[in-house]
């Protein structure tokens, strides 16, 4: 309830500052152009395109989620946050506000580029959903607890692609694995491993993450 | 009666290769003032950080009790409230926004009732809609004591309490001060002779390795 409460505040301070939404919602747009503008009149394969897909969402996650932690950072809010709560409360309360950011921004992206891109064909919804939906969250638990790192860093701007990438490299790799097999029209038992691998990802990155964040939060 | 009682020992904080403050030793109770005095950069706010919990020593320990029983850092700010300068509230809110998200985010009841109460005693009432970044220094300061106040800590601790504030202002911090100091602990750390005249003991950290306590007893 108290994480709830947290993000609450969150979720109002973002509709009043459009910290993280306004950067996002930018570059979905730019991104998805610039493919756009120069695939031109090619015809490029499905496979592809889905992996286009992921790169749009990995940089998208890096202009915009890293907020969670840097705006309090910068506004010097952070000190507050460490008289209302303790590191694990202040964790989900983040979590789940990057949660929902990633959810609505991936559903945007892939709104967009199946209206835009015609080579963008999934054989089989549920299993690309499914991935998706665990990608997501994979997504939103790394780039929180980056976040929290990064928000302590001077360079933080160039710090979170950087550190952001070997972290997600396995995830993405898995999420283009598994949007192949959804091109391909794999069914959800062939794509076991791929799936378990990703469901792993998150569990291990969750746990770790709860464990880590006191010794990130405490200076 | 509850009982609180504050325990530093061989406190040591330093900044890289720069020592703060060494080994301070002392003990605290509540149902008295206490008070941080030294020059400018002595370390004063750092000690008050630390005891606030917010900032780690780099050697030594800061022991917390409450009835006898020593207290986690990790439900350390149920028990505290802190002012500082380097204490931000959130601009984007309005003061009673503001309050109303601090009790909701530590679990407890955003009664309306309380805030009003608090907003009019610290004449702020007229100005809870607007939002905190069009207040003066002055009134961010009393919200600062409100927030402080709000979730009845037995620990008080105000670092520069009648800074921004006016001639009224001051008053009312005094009076509150001493009110609160009848159950509580009460920690100034100022080098205003109004706020420290208030102190039954003081600190003093005068330099960077020398370390001299006073106690100026008042009984």
């Amino acid at each position: 309830m108290k994480s709830y409460s947290l993000f609450k505040k969150d979720w109002q301070s973002e509709l009043r500052t459009r910290y993280a939404i306004n950067a996002l919602a930018m570059f979905i747009l730019v991104t998805i152009s610039v493919i756009l503008f120069s695939i031109g009149q090619e015809r490029i394969s499905a496979h592809l395109t889905g992996g286009l897909l992921w790169v749009v969402i990995f940089f998208s996650a890096m202009s915009g989620l890293s907020r969670a932690f840097v705006s309090e950072e910068e506004r010097g809010t952070t000190m507050t946050l460490h008289l209302l709560a303790k590191p694990s409360t202040i964790f989900s309360g983040k979590l789940l506000f990057n949660i929902l950011l990633v959810y609505l921004m991936n559903f945007a992206i892939i709104i967009l580029y199946s209206l835009l891109f015609n080579s963008f064909i999934i054989s089989n919804w549920g299993l690309f959903i499914l991935a998706a939906l665990f990608g997501s969250f994979g997504i939103a638990v790394s780039s929180t607890i980056i976040a929290a790192i990064i928000s302590k860093a001077s360079a933080k701007g160039t710090l979170y692609p950087v550190l952001a990438f070997p972290i997600l490299l396995p995830l993405i790799l898995t999420l283009l694995e598994l949007t192949k097999f959804a091109i391909d029209g794999k069914t959800i038992t062939e794509s076991f491993v791929e799936l378990a691998v990703l469901i792993c990802y998150d569990v291990i990155m969750l746990t770790a993450s709860y464990m880590l964040f006191d010794f990130i939060w405490k200076d | 009666m509850s009982s609180y009682s504050l325990t530093l020992q061989n406190l040591t904080k330093s900044f890289g290769r720069r020592l703060i403050f060494k080994k301070i030793n002392a003990e605290f109770n509540s149902g008295n003032i206490y008070g941080f005095a030294g020059n400018n950069g002595s370390g004063k706010s750092t000690l008050a950080k630390i005891v606030a919990g917010v900032l780690s020593p780099t050697k030594g320990k800061v022991i917390h009790q409450f009835n006898n029983t020593e207290i986690i850092s990790e439900e350390l700010h149920k028990h505290i409230g802190f002012v500082s300068p380097y204490l931000v509230l959130y601009d984007e809110f309005t003061a009673e926004e503001n309050l109303l998200h601090s009790l909701s985010i530590r679990g407890l009841n955003p009664d309306k009732e309380k805030i009003k109460s608090f907003l009019n005693d610290f004449n702020l009432f007229d100005r809870k809609n607007d939002l905190l970044k069009g207040y003066s220094s002055g009134m961010k300061q009393r919200v600062k004591f409100i927030f402080a106040l709000i979730h009845n800590p037995s620990l008080l601790i105000f670092d520069e309490p009648t800074s921004n504030l006016d001639v009224e202002g001051k008053d009312t911090v005094y009076k509150l001060i001493e009110e609160e100091s009848k159950k509580k602990i009460v920690i100034l750390a100022s080098n205003e002779e109004s706020d420290l005249a208030l102190c039954k003991t003081t600190i003093y950290i005068e330099n960077y390795l020398q370390l001299k306590r006073r106690i100026k007893d008042k009984a």
